[in-house]
């Protein structure tokens, strides 16, 4: 089975941006660049699947400007065999990805597609869903357990109030959640070979998708700041103040 | 032209967070319909026909909505919302499971997380964790927006009288089954409509202590027990647990952080709380910076003396 992962490149999660000061967006210049966390997951998942003889060959796809060559290769590192670039410098939505992932599926014929649950940048959560429905595939997001059957794929998901198992027909489509794997880090070894494997490039034109984006971003603002930093000294004096100052408690 | 909202329903009684998102819809639209997919989901759908403001109750009861599965219900808000403005779900795992799917099978956007409306085409989201504000425009002609709860009112539960429409079902795409749900037993109030949330992170050490030193002060205050992702990577707790980014987004009266060194990721599911309390024995933890009241400390000792404290209060 041929398991297809898509990673995405965004602002290394220990990075804390500032919104530019006319309001267009956040400082971008100059800033660490990663591999979204949940793409990590999805990644060594597919990476575990093979390594248990369950996949034969991974794909990775990354969509946006030539930098995200170089989060392809970090999946090819990790164990990927070849990657997929759409290249380009539009602005990417989430319906957009989804309608170009749609298109490579169609054209690589996975069993299975892995994506992160949500991109820590514009925390959207869409995209696995968006392409699970164009693709009139079944989805088991937010998991934490995937098990391959025959013929189905039975996948744990983290819900509100504990867990949820469902059976999906294969093909089927699974988002990742936290404690689904922890990624590893790829060996220097793997980092040199992965300068080998190939990365196909293609465009959204060539995928015949209209990436025009449907949602238009007026202002970003900084968040409203909470005034903290009170520091009291003692037990009593905390209960005092929640009693006397908050009133949150009686 | 109408709102339609999405509701999370156990088949008898309509889920919190589906008031939240029913008054995020009236500002959208004044003409509030809500859809109950469900199997012999009669009780949802009365209930539903209750809350003010509501006007009409679509009730769709069939075999097939019976564990509320993203393919058949994404089929049916697919048909059905056609003629609708606007679709709205709570952004919880229901609806951030469900809503994207639709959206993508009415080929319009979706508009994530929402915590305010501007215009009936305009919202503001948080994106970077809440580091940054988002204003963002739809141009679709169908606005599917999922409602951060935390960022509206809960409706009223009684006092309306909207009419019930059966619905019939929408094709089942047939492509997935529902196997088991395990949910946390808990005597516990919900974490996302909790009052008083007591959160453990890191500095807890073990799952063992949580149940030791943290739920013995969440037992007092009637609060829910939180965690940090820390915590839960470090396997002290189940995961949904998880305060932050990319698990829960809460905002009690009151959330007392215990151990937490209050990383951004943390920050963004509490920071929205009315009073936050820190204990930790790091004075330059972060936690400290959004704290009201802040303690330095070993949590050990300062958690059952507040434990104590609180009692001996109430003693009185």
């Amino acid at each position: 089975m041929k398991v297809l992962v898509a990673v995405k490149r965004v602002v290394d999660a220990n990075v804390k941006v500032r919104v530019k000061a006319d309001k267009t967006g956040v400082e971008l210049a100059n800033i660490k660049m990663a591999m979204n966390p949940f793409c990590e997951i999805a990644v060594e998942e597919a990476v575990r699947l093979k390594e248990k003889g369950k996949a034969t060959e991974i794909v990775a796809v990354s969509m946006g400007p030539q930098s995200c060559q170089e989060t392809i290769r970090t999946a090819l590192a990790m164990g990927a065999d070849r990657g997929v670039h759409v290249k380009t410098d539009a602005e990417l939505q989430p319906l957009a990805v989804a309608k170009m992932l749609k298109a490579i599926v169609e054209a690589e014929k996975p069993g299975l597609v892995i994506l992160g649950k949500q991109a820590i940048d514009n925390d959207c959560n869409q995209t696995g869903q968006m392409l699970a429905g164009l693709l009139g595939w079944p989805q088991g997001t937010f998991a934490s357990k995937i098990d391959i059957g025959d013929g189905k794929i039975d996948v744990t998901r983290e819900i509100d109030g504990g867990l949820e198992t469902v059976s999906l027909k294969a093909p089927a489509l699974v988002t990742t959640d936290l404690r689904l794997n922890e990624p590893r880090y790829a060996s220097l070894p793997n980092i040199m070979k992965a300068k080998k494997k190939p990365i196909e490039e293609k465009t959204p034109e060539a995928l015949g998708v209209d990436v025009t984006p449907r949602l238009k971003t007026l202002k970003v603002e900084e968040p409203p700041k909470r005034k903290g930093g009170v520091k009291v000294a003692s037990i009593q004096e905390l209960v005092d103040k929640l009693k006397a100052e908050a009133g949150v408690i009686q | 032209m109408s709102a339609l909202v999405l509701a999370e329903h156990d088949n008898n009684a309509i889920r919190s967070a589906t008031l939240n998102t029913i008054s995020a819809a009236a500002k959208v639209d004044a003409d509030v319909h809500v859809l109950v997919a469900g199997k012999g989901c009669d009780g949802a759908a009365k209930a539903a026909a209750q809350i003010p403001g509501v006007k009409k109750v679509l009730k769709a009861d069939d075999a097939r909505y019976d564990h509320q599965l993203a393919e058949p219900v994404a089929a049916l808000l697919a048909t059905v919302g056609k003629n609708y403005a606007a679709i709205l779900a709570p952004a919880d795992t229901f609806g951030k499971n469900v809503l994207p799917r639709a959206a993508a099978l009415l080929d319009v956007a979706q508009i994530s997380d929402i915590i305010a409306v501007v215009s009936s085409d305009t919202f503001v989201r948080p994106i970077y964790a809440g580091n940054a504000m988002a204003t963002v425009q739809s141009g679709d002609k169908i606005k599917v927006i999922t409602v951060r709860t935390t960022g509206f009112p809960a409706a009223a539960t009684t006092g309306g009288s909207a009419t019930i429409e059966a619905l019939a079902a929408a094709a089942d795409p047939g492509v997935s089954n529902f196997v088991k749900q395990e949910l946390s037993k808990s005597e516990r109030p919900e974490l996302t409509s909790a009052k008083v949330i007591v959160s453990g992170g890191r500095g807890m050490q073990s799952g063992d202590n949580f149940k030791k030193v943290l739920e013995p002060l969440a037992d007092v205050l009637g609060a829910a027990v939180g965690a940090s992702r820390a915590a839960v990577d470090s396997g002290f707790v189940p995961n949904d647990f998880q305060v932050g980014q990319t698990g829960k987004i809460v905002a009690p009266e009151l959330y007392i952080a215990v151990g937490i060194s209050g990383a951004i990721q943390h920050l963004a599911g509490m920071k929205d709380s009315k009073v936050i309390v820190a204990i930790n024995k790091d004075e330059e933890a972060p936690i400290f910076q959004v704290a009201d009241f802040g303690i330095v400390g070993d949590l050990f000792k300062l958690v059952p003396e507040l434990e104590a404290e609180l009692k001996r209060r109430a003693a009185k």
